[in-house]
């Protein structure tokens, strides 16, 4: 090494290895290469993150080295100070220094964690494309099933398994539940993941901006079927999504009524496609109420009911013992038959997902981080299901 | 669909019978011969040269904390082997199963294993071993003669142990759990998880926790009450301070994981609905509450590592130790800090997006005491002489393996990257960075550093440099793919894979795996040459063979049950460097009697009760729960009418002990 390049080149060396990561991402890094506008956005926050630490990861990995050479104890001519261990200049430094880059990094974090929160609806499907003020963005409902996906789609009347197909350039967004267990629904070429919870929706929002077949998964162990919890995506052209519509439609397979619902989501693993022609519309709101099993109470009645005080003794004997066999079909027969029990359905009133506040599209304005407004909040209704809507907020 | 149905509960045996047994899975039925055929051998061996008398009195039974930290440190080794040899199977695995081929575990097998990987190598690897290097030098660090708490101290020890035994037993009678190591519900609870391995997971962790988090407390208040006249806190070794903060941490965050549990198994046992999908329960509820103790717990194993690091680099440097002001504050940051991140560990479960920045920014602002540190370290290399002996070559090995995974941890503190990469393998890859890179290699440091310290020898150098460079070349093969992996959205805890392409970066981390495999051989083989040739290795010093700066070389190698003949009185923070440069002379006569703990079986045969009443639970043999819980309240109340605690070294076995110190200091000079 030259003496008479001081640091220059050091800095040069680096160049190399940034200049590296995209031709990696050409070999299938999804996450840093992804096909849609909310993904891209945060795999170039991992590399901007990544460069902003690098700013004091590689200087510290160069000293490491080099002192560790240059004060061996071979090295008789370098200083040795055996009593000098302190130095407050020095101090300042090694403390300032991360404290700088964490502060760059901590307002880099807030900006993008308001601005990419996944409940939060879509302000452009690409850079310099807002999503004009009378685009609807398509709903779809996903519930996570021991071990696929079931995917409602309302506005269009159909529903799939393990077969997403989704619109180019339309903001997406997805309602998301579980039958059973936790799961995670993650596309990585789309956007970032959100768990599938049961007795709970949590959403995502986003958006393709090219066509192509990718994959989706679930992102949380859920047990024995786990591994083949995969389904197909496939971002369309919008005249090819609407002739996917007309196949589903067509399908043999039929509706999907609650019955039907009920079988599908006995554990099965690597189940094929399948499409139903037209799916009940309150299905979804049964499932992430708990109620789909005719009987059962809604968790939003129920918790209705305890917000006027509870119905009191007479509720305690409102319990019947649970007699489909939702539980039997992942192995439990008796071991837990006396915690089987639920609770029995005494009025019901269903909620229209259309009717909820949060269904309501909010205007896409400049996003600057502070004191925006928690998009689409609840009103805390009894009939809103507040608590099933948003899990710890 | 399910491979076991539940069993029937019978009134003698509950729910065991002899389809426990998992005659069925090949790989088990071999390794329980070969568990067998060893143990017979060893216990053969054992009963041969007749040491169960030796075994049972010296050290099954004793109190002196160096011996119960090397209990720990076998604990920690012996589970070690188990939890690797599960890492090989999962990369074995996951190397095969491609292109329809389903591997050779069935998900059944594969889902324990994983399970089993993590609950072993966090809480009967890692744990024993910090617990068991605290166990051994803090007392010796502040001029203790023992613990506050000695029986405490060897009851906790096989308390420890009673929670891996009873997880190893899992592995031939019945099942562990198939659950993920930190067994989230509502998949651990009774109506997804009927079987009896998520009850071995919490019996064996609810065990070793009384264990823990009465170590936990011993050590503070040894800490706190028994250090040498002079030794202000400021004045005390850094490595005693991490270890103060490390158990505080422990016995601040323990009860929580105790309670969480306790939660869990009221569900699984008696029907309440604390974290059921039904009945007003609340599975998120037990995953909040699982990290509030599960990321102090990184911090309590990590934390007395840093103080390793610290001792080593300043011993080694021959310096004093850079900013120990600094260090002790970054030290406590962490502590308090550690307990503002958990929520991290969820950002993808639906929290509001100010909720999701907030704990982003707490988690990266303990990258700046943790910064701090390694720059303290780095300038006290700078300007001294560094001896690159084994300790210091994991120094510096974890200097630089741990920023990487530093720096990858902060980035998963992005919540909008995290939505990317939160259980991919990128984020095993990064967690695996920090404990292997930051604990493992802390622990090689450590062990290569105390171990003449504990048995009067040094460490075969030539075997520990093969294992030193197999670790280091072997993590970053096995884990760079990972990280790569995790990038192309390919997430944890899969057992086949469809996509082809990937395979190739699956062989290359089952390669790494086999090169750390020869790493821990190369060890073993460092630890049985070394034995082989202690005389040759002896360290001639007279107990302080790396010109050490601490108390702890103040005294002979191994040092004597009371470790100092006299209490030092301390001066400075690197006392004996201190008393070394002030001509300090050994006092050589004037011996007093010594004061001393004496050894009991209270702690191992309380801790078998406990063990037989963690079985009965897994297998609901009630009958057997309620004698062995009888027996242990007996037990431990029949204990409390033992007045023969204490007893005297008398003066003259100390002067005969001392003076044979000073024939062998004479003959070293």
């Amino acid at each position: 090494m030259p003496s008479n390049l001081p640091r220059f080149p050091a800095r040069l060396r680096l160049l190399p290895l940034l200049a590296a990561l995209p031709f990696l991402s050409g070999c299938g890094l999804v996450v840093l290469d992804p096909a849609g506008d909310v993904a891209r956005q945060q795999g170039d926050l991992i590399v901007l993150s990544t460069v902003l630490m690098l700013l004091i990861i590689v200087p510290v990995m160069a000293l490491t080295i080099f002192f560790a050479w240059k004060y061996r104890a071979s090295n008789k001519d370098a200083t040795y100070k055996p009593d000098w261990d302190h130095s407050t200049q020095l101090e300042l430094v090694i403390w300032s220094a991360p404290l700088l880059i964490i502060i760059c990094l901590g307002a880099v974090t807030w900006v993008a964690t308001h601005l990419l929160d996944p409940y939060r609806p879509l302000a452009r499907t690409a850079p310099g494309k807002p999503v004009a003020a009378e685009v609807k963005p398509l709903d779809v409902q996903v519930v996570a099933l021991d071990w696929k996906w079931l995917f409602i789609y309302p506005e269009q009347g159909v529903a799939t398994v393990n077969e997403l197909a989704l619109p180019v350039n339309r903001p997406v967004r997805f309602r998301i539940s579980s039958s059973s267990v936790m799961n995670s629904f993650y596309v990585p070429a789309l956007a970032g993941q959100i768990y599938a919870m049961p007795g709970m929706e949590t959403k995502l929002h986003g958006v393709f901006d090219k066509t192509g077949e990718f994959e989706g998964f679930s992102a949380n162990y859920s047990g024995w079927g786990f591994s083949n919890m995969r389904f197909a995506v496939k971002s369309l052209p919008a005249g090819e999504f609407d002739k996917w519509v007309a196949t589903a439609k067509a399908s043999a397979e039929g509706d999907l009524s609650r019955a039907e619902y009920l079988k599908l989501e006995k554990p099965t693993h690597k189940e094929p496609v399948r499409r139903f022609a037209a799916s009940d519309p309150q299905l979804f709101d049964a499932v992430v109420n708990m109620c789909v099993e005719p009987g059962k109470m809604c968790m939003h009645d129920m918790m209705s009911l305890d917000a006027a005080g509870g119905a009191g003794i007479a509720g305690i004997g409102n319990v019947r013992q649970v007699t489909y066999d939702k539980f039997a079909a992942r192995g439990t027969v008796d071991a837990a038959r006396w915690s089987m029990r639920y609770v029995a359905a005494a009025c019901s009133s269903p909620v229209m997902s259309n009717d909820r506040p949060d269904a309501k599209p909010v205007a896409p304005a400049m996003l600057k981080g502070e004191g925006l407004p928690v998009p689409a909040k609840p009103e805390r209704t009894a009939l809103s299901a507040p608590a099933a809507t948003r899990p710890m907020s | 669909m399910t491979p076991h149905p539940a069993p029937e509960t019978g009134p003698i045996l509950g729910k065991l019978s002899l389809e426990a047994l998992p005659l069925h899975e090949p790989i088990l039925v071999v390794t329980f011969i070969g568990v067998v055929l060893g143990g017979i051998a060893v216990l053969g061996l054992i009963t041969k040269f007749r040491l169960w008398g030796y075994l049972w009195t010296e050290w099954f039974t004793t109190v002196d904390h160096k011996r119960i930290g090397i209990m720990y440190m076998i604990l920690g080794l012996i589970m070690f082997l188990r939890g690797f040899a599960d890492a090989i199977m999962m990369r074995i695995q996951q190397a095969m199963a491609f292109g329809g081929s389903e591997g050779y575990l069935t998900p059944h097998h594969y889902d324990q294993v994983f399970t089993a990987h993590g609950v072993i190598m966090i809480f009967f690897v890692a744990m024993p071993f910090i617990t068991g290097l605290m166990n051994y030098v803090v007392p010796l660090q502040i001029g203790a003669r023992d613990v506050s708490f000695p029986f405490l101290n060897n009851f906790s020890f096989w308390m420890t142990t009673a929670g891996a035994v009873l997880t190893m037993i899992s592995l031939f009678v019945g099942e562990y759990a198939q659950t993920g190591w930190l067994a989230y519900p509502p998949l651990s609870g009774i109506a997804y998880s009927p079987n009896v391995g998520v009850d071995y997971y919490i019996w064996g962790l609810q065990i070793a926790g009384v264990g823990t988090t009465l170590s936990g407390i011993n050590l503070i208040v040894t800490i706190l009450k028994l250090r040498a006249p002079g030794m202000g806190l400021m004045k005390m070794p850094v490595f005693t301070w991490t270890s103060l903060c490390a158990n505080i941490l422990i016995v601040a965050s323990f009860p929580i994981l105790t309670a969480t549990l306790v939660l869990l198994t009221l569900d699984r046992y008696v029907g309440t609905n604390f974290f059921t999908n039904d009945l007003g329960g609340s599975p998120m509820m037990y995953v909040n509450l699982i990290w509030i103790w599960g990321h102090p717990e990184v911090y309590i194993l990590v934390l007395p590592l840093f103080g390793v690091f610290s001792e080593v680099t300043s011993t080694f440097s021959g310096k004093r130790l850079f900013g120990y002001t600094s260090m002790v504050y970054a030290t406590i940051c962490i502590t308090i800090l550690s307990y503002l991140v958990w929520l991290h560990h969820f950002f993808t479960m639906g929290s509001g997006a100010s909720v999701n920045s907030f704990f982003g920014i707490t988690t990266m602002v303990i990258s700046i005491p943790t910064g701090a540190k390694l720059f303290n370290w780095l300038f006290t290399m700078y300007r001294g002489r560094i001896r690159f002996e084994l300790p210091m070559m994991w120094t510096v090995a974890f200097m630089l393996t741990f920023v990487i995974g530093g720096m990858t941890g902060v980035l998963l503190a992005v919540p909008p990257a995290d939505f990317v990469l939160h259980n991919s393998l990128f984020l095993i890859a990064h967690f695996h960075n920090v404990i292997i890179g930051g604990v493992l290699f802390g622990l090689f440091a450590a062990i290569n550093y105390w171990w003449p310290k504990a048995f009067g020898y040094k460490l075969d150098v030539f075997w520990g440099k093969v294992s030193f460079w197999c670790w280091v070349v072997g993590f970053w093969v096995a884990f760079t793919p990972l990280y790569i992996l995790g990038l192309m959205g390919v997430t944890r805890r899969m057992r086949v894979f469809d996509d082809p392409s990937l395979q190739i970066w699956f062989v290359i981390a089952g390669i790494g795996a086999l090169i750390v495999a020869a790493g821990i051989g190369a060890m073993l083989v460092q630890f049985a040459v070394s034995i082989w040739r202690r005389k040759e290795l002896r360290d001639t010093s007279g107990g302080d063979p790396w010109d050490g700066r601490t108390l702890e070389w103040a005294t002979s190698s191994p040092p004597p049950d009371y470790n100092f003949a006299f209490t030092p009185v301390i001066h400075d923070l690197d006392a004996w460097y201190d008393m070394k440069k002030r001509g300090h002379q050994r006092p050589v006569d004037g011996y007093r009697d010594i004061h001393m703990p004496s050894n009991t079986g209270t702690g191992i045969i309380l801790s078998g009760f406990c063990l037989v009443m963690g079985f009965a639970l897994v297998w609901h043999i009630w009958w057997l729960v309620a004698l062995s819980f009888a027996a242990t309240i007996v037990g431990a109340i029949y204990h409390t009418f033992n007045y023969k605690r204490d007893f005297d070294i008398p003066a003259a076995t100390v002067t005969a002990v001392e003076e044979a110190r000073t024939r062998q200091l004479a003959a070293g000079a």
